[in-house]
């Protein structure tokens, strides 16, 4: 086994390898920008290493300096996380050359997966079902035109080393096709370095189905459950929950033999996820193939009862599976919601800034993988993801009261987040009723929001607005003079102060 | 003590006495009787009579805000005696400024001086977070003047464009 660990990335994923490490007996060596000294990761590493500027060139993906680190170091192993340099071929293949060991798929079998046109090639030949389209880039707007004309409007443009959502875009007629093309390609150019863009039919209303599978070193492949993707909105995932609620038994082995194919035809080796799209009569079509563990592996290993992590570093250290196909046993139900910095009433912009105040969950059913803290400053230079909220229960149903609940305890102050998108879906009649599909969000989000008018809350906050002051905890006046100091009026008093405050009111 | 709050738009005179270790709560003439420990900063457990209430204090860039539950409320407090009757600042009559809604750069502009705009058409790409967002027009009118340019960096609040 490994000894010692670098972890390549930031954020809630760096905490949750970090967590794996040290329940291994392993040591974690992170690496962190100038704009992440304080951030999690590296308060809870055995070694921290800094990298230089916060943008990821500098950064989290300067393979460079990440490989010195690991020979500084002298870590035997890199878990890439998500994102950032996960799913690099050139990445997988340094690491191999300096005699580190990556902790994911070879390069060669990233490089069959990881551009999403060359998966497609290699896929067909394994009779893998696919959606109509290219299985190469377009050279030009003419192509582009004439391609979309003959698969037939809508279409959907995606950047070949695209993920994320970024540099997609749905095309519903040929008016809009060329500066759709143009978007979607210096999207692509400045996320991936790469603009090359392709075209599929679009799948109204699909859902976005995946399935996790495992494979050791030694030529065992496992799948492990389908994850249910379908709330998304600009195709970012938002909410994901395992099982999805309209697969079967039967689907099930279906989908998760074919994701096994796919694996095999790539000689996929550690955690990947094969995605589908799922139209309405319940046809499955292979989308693509992530090579790396995923935002929402934690659902599966809830009901699976696996920790994914410690399987991916126990197959890089070379050891076999610990189960068969038969062993993989299913239960519960466990969902994912993903706690953005991001602002619900402005359209969902990122919304960085300092974390004021921060009240977080706990109780039966409720795991949470954060990177954040209280007092800590979400930079604008990543993604906004702050944590992953994830519920469990016996059922559906157990799962989001369980949830529901746990939202009514989680607190974010300082900064907005998606907390309320939160609430909203989970009371959804449509959601609850599991009538689930990718156009779920933007359907509900162009509803208005029921607001209740009962005019209790209203009162109460009044109240708590003259205790406050009476306190001296909130200056009066809000919004005047001197800006904004980011202390509230009660830091800065003193804990005698506040002591005898909080005596004076009993 | 008297205070003049204001929630959500809404105003309210709220009297606040304190008696034998609790609040005695006049609210607009109607009395409550109020327990209150502040549990943390910007934490207040709260009892109206007997029902319980936690009520979290939060201040984004100079603004209060109260949240009851999962519900946001926009609060102002004010003390009657200091007679400092605050106005906010009007809008400009049919002139709208087109706000960055966060930090970030601007990567494309939509619109040129003088260019017609519709209600929701973009005029600026703002990128944030790895996200490119499409700032778009509050109203239909004209663009009367656009003050950044493409590859500068905004603040949060910054104007880009004034459309009239």
């Amino acid at each position: 086994m490994f000894k010692k660990i670098l972890i390549a990335n930031r954020g809630e994923i760096a905490v949750r390898v970090l967590r794996a490490c040290h329940e291994m007996g392993i040591a974690a060596v992170v690496v962190y920008s100038d704009v992440d000294r304080a951030a999690l990761h590296v308060r809870k590493a055995d070694e921290a290493y800094p990298l230089g500027a916060a943008a990821a060139s500098e950064s989290y993906l300067n393979i460079g300096k990440i490989l010195d680190v690991a020979r500084r170091s002298g870590a035997d192993a890199i878990h890439p996380g998500y994102g950032f340099l996960s799913e690099n071929a050139k990445f997988a293949q340094a690491c191999r050359d300096a005699g580190v060991k990556f902790i994911g798929p070879t390069a060669a079998a990233m490089d069959a997966m990881g551009s999403k046109t060359r998966a497609r090639q290699a896929m067909e030949k394994a009779g893998v079902p696919f959606v109509p389209g290219t299985s190469r880039g377009v050279e030009s707007f003419e192509e582009a035109e004439q391609v979309a004309a003959r698969i037939g409007y809508p279409v959907m443009l995606k950047a070949a080393a695209g993920g994320g959502g970024k540099g997609m875009r749905l095309v519903h007629g040929p008016a809009q096709l060329k500066s759709s093309l143009e978007a979607a390609r210096s999207e692509a150019q400045s996320s991936f370095g790469d603009d090359e863009v392709y075209i599929e039919k679009a799948i109204i209303n699909p859902r976005h189905i995946e399935m996790q599978v495992l494979a050791d070193e030694h030529g065992h492949t496992v799948y492990l459950g389908e994850r249910e993707c379908s709330l998304q909105r600009r195709h970012q995932k938002v909410l994901e929950e395992a099982p999805s609620p309209i697969v079967d038994a039967e689907m099930r082995r279906r989908m998760g033999e074919v994701a096994v194919r796919v694996a095999r035809a790539a000689d996929y080796t550690n955690a990947g996820t094969v995605e589908f799209l799922v139209d309405q009569q319940k046809n499955f079509y292979f989308l693509e193939m992530n090579t790396r563990l995923q935002v929402e592996h934690p659902v599966t290993e809830l009901v699976a009862g696996l920790d994914l992590v410690h399987l991916q570093i126990g197959i890089a250290a070379g050891e076999k599976l610990p189960c068969t196909q038969e062993d993989v046993r299913l239960r519960g139900h466990a969902i994912e919601c993903r706690i953005y910095a991001e602002d619900p009433d402005n359209n969902y912009f990122p919304s960085p800034g300092e974390i004021t105040l921060l009240l977080e969950p706990s109780g039966p059913g409720i795991r949470q993988d954060s990177g954040m803290y209280e007092g800590w400053k979400v930079p604008l230079d990543y993604d906004p993801l702050l944590a992953k909220l994830i519920g469990y229960g016996t059922d559906r149903e157990q799962a989001i009261s369980r949830l529901r609940r746990a939202l009514s305890e989680y607190f974010v102050g300082g900064i907005k987040t998606n907390l309320s998108l939160f609430r909203r879906i989970l009371g959804d009649a449509d959601f609850l009723s599991a009538k689930l599909d990718t156009g779920f969000l933007d359907r509900m989000l162009k509803r208005t929001e029921d607001k209740s008018v009962d005019s209790r809350p209203a009162e109460v906050a009044a109240i708590a607005a003259g205790v406050f002051a009476a306190l001296g905890a909130t200056v009066p006046g809000a919004g005047n003079g001197g800006g904004n100091s980011g202390l509230p009026a009660d830091k800065v008093t003193s804990n005698w102060t506040s002591a005898s405050r909080r005596e004076a009111l009993r | 003590m008297l205070f003049e709050v204001t929630i959500d738009g809404r105003n309210y005179r709220l009297k606040l006495d304190r008696n034998d270790g609790r609040w005695r709560c006049h609210l607009d003439g109607r009395e409550f009787e109020v327990d209150a420990i502040l549990v943390r900063p910007d934490v207040l457990s709260l009892r109206v009579g007997n029902t319980a209430y936690e009520v979290k204090s939060e201040r984004v860039a100079g603004d209060l805000y109260l949240w009851v539950g999962g519900t946001r409320f926009g609060a102002e407090v004010r003390d009657p005696r200091s007679l400092r009757g605050r106005t906010r600042a009007g809008e400009d009559h049919g002139a709208k400024k087109i706000v960055a809604p966060m930090p970030g750069k601007v990567v494309r502009l939509l619109v040129r001086d003088g260019d017609e705009v519709e209600l929701g058409s973009g005029v600026a790409v703002v990128e944030a977070m790895k996200m490119q967002n499409e700032i778009k027009s509050p109203k239909k009118g004209t663009v009367r003047k656009i003050l950044k340019s493409e590859g500068e960096a905004v603040n949060a609040g910054d104007v880009l464009a004034i459309v009239e």
